[in-house]
């Protein structure tokens, strides 16, 4: 081959530093490469389903929540109008730690992050004009996830909704958040048992539901490398159904309400066979070691959202590209659902305009580029096939470490993971601070000057509305009722019964997020991560 | 300040969890020479302020990127400056509009470092205002 000089000494994948070449071809496919399956076939490489988006497009799902119920309603409404086709709830920090709004640790966080939850009547609230019977919501939640998914389901049976017809999801994934993100309230025991009530009552109660959400998006953004965030979710995925499986729920009862949530990064083509590589590695993991037979339970259904990290405070309207490059990969790559990123979210949290054109990006992606026209384009692409083994094999090592280790809850509580991807945030840092790796806009071709982006702002007010409304709420409701069936949660919590229907019936009477969570720290205890040097 | 480290104290005030950047920025200032004390998620103003004076400290820094930094930051360093007489320089990072920028240095917060900023910057940041700080004592 006639020498060429090229831009680099050599190139490497971002997924593992491994050298890529200068082209591919048939002869680069090794053992791995036998997977010759169709979409909707073992290992479900190609999609999991045989039409791909043909049959259906993905759920156009923008996570989203503000100030008090009234604006979030306002926003959903909104949203639907402009043809978003799911609901996805963020609440704000007091209602995810458990706190009610008028606790002292919440000064300054109340209506920031997302919507102020306290009671039920927020939530009635929060749906109101929206029949929960034909909506589709994700609620990100996790160690107040029993009481919110009981709020839901409340709420939408005084609609007159029954729970079986809900459809949607919950995070409830309480191990990544030992790992990252960072909102549990209770240890890791405790913890698994509140989880596996949750999935094994939506399991029995709510054919629809999916019980759980195992999410890598926040390990990627505390720095994970697509690897880890792909081989630690599924290490966590492993735990959960073991958990089930000890709990003596048979697998193929709750496995297909299992759902995953990953983050999409700026490099396309890796993006693209992350998703490929993930979906079989699952498949291989349930039927091989679970031994699944329903196939719902060996299909990786995922929600993603383009990526926080990648986006940048300088030159914000460059956000707009990179979040269309990563919904792309993130519909070649065969998700069920996208939220797709604003522009201004390194500054504050998203304003309307910015939110309407992240839906048209992804609206733009499903009727315009033509890519949802069949099934897995960029499938049989010599890159894609070897990158695809390439994580794939990257996942199965990581995941032979973490058993090797006792699974994922042992790997977290030694600081594994945790270290794996503190490592690996440190030397992107280092890789840009050195301009090895490129941020356009930030460490090369820098602007002089930035003109200023008009930001939402969270208004002074929502807090004291919000504790104004609380105080009216615990004057109103029957107050005795309501101590009562607290008495009933700590009666529940300390048996091995299922706590779901007990917190159905303690959020009917009224009983806050706060409150329930304070009954349950008192029967759980609270938990403080340890340092990790 | 000559000859003897830099004593950093980092905390994440508030009940935000997001620590990617305090943890690559603690290790970044560690890897420069500094003393890193890093307290961790969730602690209170009271809490900081307490062991930004048992640890004698040259520098508070604080992270949030929930939103609540106006309501945590300048009361932290208000709460150090009611106890010590000591120039320590605060500095802040996390999702800040530009517009809180100006208030949070009337309240003694000299410098916030948003996402994507280079360590090296920080750094110098540090090395710089310590320097000026201890010569002509300004606040």
């Amino acid at each position: 081959m006639a020498e060429e000089l090229e831009r680099k000494k050599e190139f490497m994948t971002t997924v593992d530093g491994t050298i890529i070449n200068r082209v591919y071809t048939p002869g680069d496919s090794g053992e791995l490469r036998q997977d010759t399956s169709l979409p909707g076939e073992y290992p479900f490489t190609r999609n999991i389903m045989p039409a791909g988006y043909r049959s259906r497009l993905w759920t156009m799902r923008q996570y989203s929540g503000f100030a008090t119920v009234e604006e979030t309603n306002r926003r959903y409404k909104y949203l639907y109008q402009q043809g978003q086709t799911g609901f996805s709830v963020a609440f704000h920090l007091p209602t995810q730690m458990g706190y009610d709004s008028d606790h002292p640790l919440t000064v300054g966080e109340v209506g920031r992050v997302g919507v102020a939850i306290d009671s039920l009547q927020d939530m009635e609230e929060l749906w109101d004009g929206i029949p929960l019977a034909e909506v589709s919501t994700s609620m990100t939640i996790n160690a107040t996830a029993p009481i919110i998914l009981a709020m839901y389901i409340a709420a939408a049976e005084k609609q007159g909704a029954d729970q079986s017809q809900l459809m949607g999801t919950v995070q409830n994934d309480l191990l990544k958040e030992y790992i990252a993100r960072n909102t549990y309230v209770f240890g890791p025991e405790p913890s698994m048992r509140l989880t596996t009530d949750l999935c094994s009552y939506c399991a029995q109660n709510m054919p629809k539901w999916n019980s759980i959400s195992i999410s890598g998006y926040h390990m990627r953004e505390a720095g994970a490398t697509a690897i880890q965030e792909a081989a630690f979710t599924l290490a966590n995925g492993i735990a959960y159904v073991q958990a089930m499986i000890d709990k003596g729920m048979e697998v193929d009862s709750f496995a297909p309400r299992f759902s995953f949530f990953f983050a999409t990064y700026n490099n396309f083509l890796e993006e693209v066979a992350k998703f490929r590589a993930v979906r079989r590695a699952w498949a291989k993991i349930m039927k091989e070691r679970f031994g699944a037979q329903n196939p719902r339970s060996t299909m990786l259904r995922y929600h993603v959202q383009t990526d926080g990290f990648t986006l940048t405070e300088q030159q914000p309207l460059n956000n707009i590209v990179r979040v269309t490059i990563q919904a792309l990969a993130s519909v070649l790559g065969g998700c069920q659902s996208l939220h797709a990123c604003s522009y201004d979210e390194a500054l504050a949290l998203p304003t309307e305009e910015a939110v309407q054109l992240s839906l048209r990006t992804q609206q733009i992606i499903a009727h315009e580029s033509g890519v949802a026209d069949t099934v897995d384009p960029l499938g049989g692409s010599y890159y894609i096939e070897w990158l695809t083994d390439q994580i794939e094999e990257g996942i199965q090592k990581y995941i032979t470490k973490i058993d090797e280790m006792g699974g994922a809850p042992e790997a977290i509580k030694k600081g594994y993971i945790q270290r794996e991807i503190r490592r690996a945030a440190y030397n992107y840092q280092k890789a840009v601070d050195s301009g090895e790796q490129v941020v356009v806009g930030v460490n090369k071709f820098a602007a002089e000057e930035e003109p200023e982006l008009e930001l939402l702002e969270i208004d002074e007010s929502v807090e004291k509305k919000q504790v104004e409304r609380l105080r009216r709420l615990k004057q109103e409701r029957d107050n005795e009722k309501a101590s009562r069936v607290l008495d009933e949660v700590r009666r529940v919590a300390k048996s091995d019964e299922n706590l779901m229907p007990v917190l159905i019936e303690a959020v009917e009477a009224y009983a806050t997020v706060g409150e329930i969570t304070d009954t349950l720290r008192d029967v759980f205890g609270e938990y403080r991560e340890p340092t990790i040097l | 300040m000559q000859g003897t480290k830099v004593r950093v104290l980092i905390a994440k005030p508030g009940l935000d969890g997001h620590d990617r950047g305090v943890n690559v920025v603690a290790q970044g200032l560690r890897d420069a020479g500094m003393e890193v004390i890093y307290l961790g998620l969730r602690i209170t103003p009271e809490q900081i302020a307490e062991a930004a004076i048992q640890e004698d400290v040259d520098v508070v820094g604080l992270s949030c990127l929930s939103g609540a930094h106006m309501a945590l930051f300048p009361k932290t360093a208000r709460l150090i400056k009611e106890r010590s007489d000591k120039n320590i320089l605060f500095i802040g990072g996390g999702i800040i509009p530009r517009k809180d920028v100006p208030k949070l240095r009337e309240a003694g917060i000299a410098q916030t470092f948003g996402p994507g900023t280079p360590i090296p910057e920080i750094v110098n940041f540090i090395k710089t205002n310590l320097e000026r700080g201890s010569d002509d004592n300004q606040d």
